[in-house]
């Protein structure tokens, strides 16, 4: 007997919404007995890692705060990976977008007003869509391709963030450390709404989840990311512009994922420094596609992901893994969403 | 004796493919020398079928009987060691190598550069194929281009060449040279299985006909006996629809006129477009006759508006310039157009076909308001093109990539005609498509232009356009003739046009 994969005629509706379900229940099962045959509890990690953050209702701030950032990231690579554009570069776009509202920040210490937040914050918008705007240009000038521009920019805004906390922008009441003076009181957002566990940063991104699937689902902009990315020759027979999709979709994606920046920094973190960037930017790359690029789906992926990163802090103190076993079975998720996707456009035969 | 024996003979072939039973108990025998040809509409299992004889798939049940002995071809290899030759539709060669490379690289077994070309230059003479070994193969027609398949074949010495669709690309010319050579090889008793759906080609060349209609054997016969039309009903299963044409028609004011369109060539094999102009009156069928890659797409994609012309005047509809308009402009100016490729240029395989009548139609069947798509109105639109043009589709929901080349051409067609446009350019409208199909896009067009837009025909089937337009153009090297009426042009005069020989039309008989 043989397994073969045959085409179907049509994308399965049904594999589409159930592989990624699948991918997290073998990420389960597999980490399980990874983590066995590692010499780690493995049921106990699992639990842990997957089930703790929510049974544990204290621990539901700290996944809501988590997936804030992710879900306003992955909306907008979402919407990028649709057109087939590859931002791989947010997290220094997310990088970029808390200095730019940082810097906003530091340029007005005296002002005692709340509303200096709403510069901060579209400092942070524009920053995070300017760090992105530089593949853009490259792609659509000079062809050069984004996966690898937006992810060694990464690079640069990790140096500049180092530069900046260690350098010009330190506290100098700060003992040395690595870091920025503390934005002002007026410079900051609440950790959480008054009497809720749930951050500001969820708030907007339930609100930005709406607007994205509206624009996905019926806007002409929706429609033309999503010729884009199907046929590029369709799309432009239809009459839109692929380069003016590049840059529209990089800076999209590059402006969410610099609000999320300044979201954290002034909701969570109230200063920068060297620990400000905690993979988000790359997270989000898995829960864009766990949530099948689509807002709604994203939402709910993204506070998948969050219960790992917080999962995976747990286990670490409580069953002692390593400190990348989140990671792993981050990634693990990836390749099986990945891997699963075969199964929309194929089925399995027994010969 | 061996020639007792059928140099070829399939016996009861099956072959399943999901969904569908591309071949249902096929027999057919080729003897030695004979030229066989291989009938039926896209689809019928044509290509099913050879492929199987070539070893490139197996047949579920059947047999296969090679000189008299039964035979399992597990792959190409093992059919070329047999003595098949094929020569694809689509051929596959490296633009960048010359002829010589091509078919040094095409062979089973490692001859020095030397001795090949003195064989390759045997095998052209004996056949009468003139071709340049050293010629690199992006500077060669596609006739020419189609001479290196046939030699590479050839070298083989096989016994039976099997020949897919191979006229498609050719100028009447190009054809009858080509029928030279394959009588040439029958005589010296290489059988050849000729697949086409071109029936005075197949009443000219073959000696048997076996014809194909959804996977099933209809019939066997001898096309010479036979009439085109009579052919024609047995490949499509029921009666040939006539155009009907007005005669005597009179045409409007110009709605389309290109001047001096020029354009530089994309990329290393692209063709440029060189002074390119014509007009086209309401109520007008333009045709656009060429061998295919002389422009035709670079053409369609100007007029339509995905390549911008260099100045406003250089193409204008109903007196108003339009060359630098893109596509979106110019389709509010009433302009239409199709693509010759319908997946993923025309259409989006994937999407819907509400989605896709969106793609073209939005803005002229008011499908959006406020930036916003109706997917009322867009749905309400893809069922009205449905029903006009007698779609096969499950509904509106169904992707473009699940209907058929014939549906899903009536569906592009009809949605670009139901938009009422006031030119229409059609590249290739009924390009593998089936007869029945075909015959319906055809009327259509001729419907459209009775109703007094103005229509551009871009076809490589010459029949075609001598059938369907009033006027008509040959393009070749990017460049296009003067404008010739239908009626009173000779097919050899479009013919050496078609192969790029201008100046000598008046005293070519």
């Amino acid at each position: 007997m043989r397994i073969k994969l045959e085409k179907r005629a049509e994308p399965s509706r049904f594999m589409l919404f159930a592989t990624p379900v699948a991918a997290v229940v073998f990420t389960i099962l597999i980490g399980a007995v990874l983590f066995d045959a590692l010499g780690y509890d493995g049921l106990g990690t699992v639990k842990e890692i997957f089930f703790t953050p929510i049974l544990a209702s204290y621990k539901w701030q700290d996944v809501a705060t988590k997936a804030a950032p992710l879900i306003l990231i992955a909306l907008g690579l979402s919407l990028g990976n649709q057109a087939k554009v590859w931002n791989i570069g947010a997290e220094g776009q997310y990088i970029a977008g808390a200095l730019a509202g940082a810097l906003v920040a530091y340029l007005t210490p005296g002002v005692a007003s709340h509303w200096i937040i709403i510069p901060m914050v579209i400092a942070g918008v524009l920053g995070g869509a300017a760090w992105a705007a530089i593949p853009a240009f490259l792609k659509t000038k000079l062809n050069v391709n984004e996966v690898l521009t937006s992810l060694m920019l990464v690079y640069v805004a990790l140096q500049l963030l180092s530069y900046l906390v260690t350098g010009p922008w330190k506290d100098p009441n700060g003992h040395n450390f690595p870091q920025t003076a503390p934005f002002t009181d007026a410079q900051l957002l609440p950790h959480s709404i008054a009497g809720t566990f749930i951050p500001p940063g969820l708030v907007i991104a339930f609100v930005l989840m709406l607007a994205f699937w509206l624009v996905v689902s019926r806007s002409v902009y929706g429609f033309q990311v999503r010729v884009v990315g199907a046929a590029p020759s369709a799309a432009r027979y239809a009459g839109f512009s692929a380069n003016g999709t590049v840059w529209s979709t990089l800076l999209i994606s590059g402006g969410m994922a610099g609000l999320a920046g300044i979201l954290e920094a002034t909701s969570q973190l109230g200063q920068l420094n060297l620990g400000f960037p905690s993979n988000y930017g790359f997270t989000a790359i898995i829960v864009s596609f766990l949530g099948r690029l689509h807002p709604v789906g994203v939402f709910i992926a993204g506070i998948v992901l969050a219960i790992t990163y917080v999962g995976g802090q747990v286990a670490q103190t409580t069953v002692h893994v390593p400190s990348a076993s989140g990671g792993i079975f981050q990634a693990l998720m990836l390749f099986l969403i990945l891997a699963g996707d075969v199964l929309v456009r194929y089925r399995l035969v027994l010969k | 004796m061996a020639d007792t024996y059928a140099r070829l003979e399939l016996r009861d072939i099956s072959k399943r493919f999901p969904g569908v039973l591309a071949n249902d108990n096929v027999s057919l025998t080729v003897m030695p020398g004979e030229i066989h040809a291989l009938l039926g509409e896209n689809g019928a299992g044509k290509s099913t079928l050879v492929k199987m004889i070539y070893g490139i798939m197996a047949p579920d049940s059947g047999q296969i009987l090679w000189d008299g002995q039964a035979v399992r071809i597990q792959n190409p290899k093992a059919a070329r060691k047999l003595g098949i030759g094929m020569v694809f539709q689509h051929f596959s060669l490296f633009e960048a190598m010359t002829v010589l490379e091509n078919i040094a690289l095409g062979l089973d077994t490692k001859v020095s550069r030397a001795a090949l070309e003195v064989e390759i230059l045997k095998v052209m003479n004996t056949y009468g194929l003139t071709l340049d070994p050293k010629r690199i193969v992006s500077t060669l027609s596609v006739g020419e281009r189609q001479r290196i398949e046939i030699v590479r074949a050839l070298l083989l010495n096989p016994k039976l060449l099997i020949m897919d669709e191979p006229t498609s690309v050719l100028t009447p010319q190009e054809v009858g040279q080509l029928f030279e050579t394959l009588r040439k090889l029958a005589a010296q008793g290489c059988s050849i299985l000729y697949i086409s759906h071109k029936l005075h080609e197949i009443i000219a060349l073959c000696e048997t006909a076996t014809i194909l209609r959804g996977g099933k054997l209809i019939a066997t016969c001898d096309p010479r006996k036979e009439t085109p039309r009579k052919l024609a009903e047995m490949m499509i299963g029921a009666n040939l629809k006539e155009i009907s044409k007005v005669a005597g028609r009179t045409f409007g004011d110009v709605k389309f006129a290109v001047r001096n369109l020029t354009l530089p060539k994309i990329g290393d094999f692209g063709t440029a477009l060189n002074e390119i102009e014509f007009e086209v009156k309401a109520g007008e069928i333009f045709g656009i006759a060429g061998v295919a890659g002389n422009g035709q797409n670079e053409l369609l994609e100007a007029l339509g508006g995905e390549v911008l012309a260099h100045s406003n005047d250089a193409i204008s509809i109903a007196g108003a310039g339009v060359g630098k308009c893109g596509p979106t402009e110019r389709r509010a100016f009433g302009l239409g157009a199709v693509p010759e490729e319908r997946n993923g240029h025309a259409a989006v395989s994937d999407f819907s076909l509400q989605d896709n009548a969106v793609l073209t139609a939005r803005n002229r069947m008011n499908m959006v308001s406020a930036q916003l798509i109706d997917p009322s109105a867009s749905n309400a639109f893809s069922q009205k093109v449905i029903m006009s043009f007698g779609v096969k589709a499950q509904g509106t929901k169904a992707t473009a990539g699940s209907l058929s080349g014939g549906n899903l051409q009536k569906y592009i067609m009809g949605r670009e005609i139901l938009q009422n446009p006031v030119v229409l350019v059609v590249s290739q409208p009924t390009w593998g498509v089936d007869a029945g199909a075909a015959a319906a896009i055809r009327q259509a067009i001729v419907d459209l232009a009775a109703k007094g837009s103005a229509m551009v025909i871009i076809s490589q089937d010459l029949d075609e356009l001598l059938e369907l337009c009033d006027t008509l153009s040959v393009i070749n090297l990017g460049k296009l003739s003067k404008p010739l009426k239908v009626g009173e042009v000779s097919v050899e005069e479009i013919g050496l046009l078609m192969g790029g020989i201008h100046g000598e039309v008046q005293h070519a008989h």
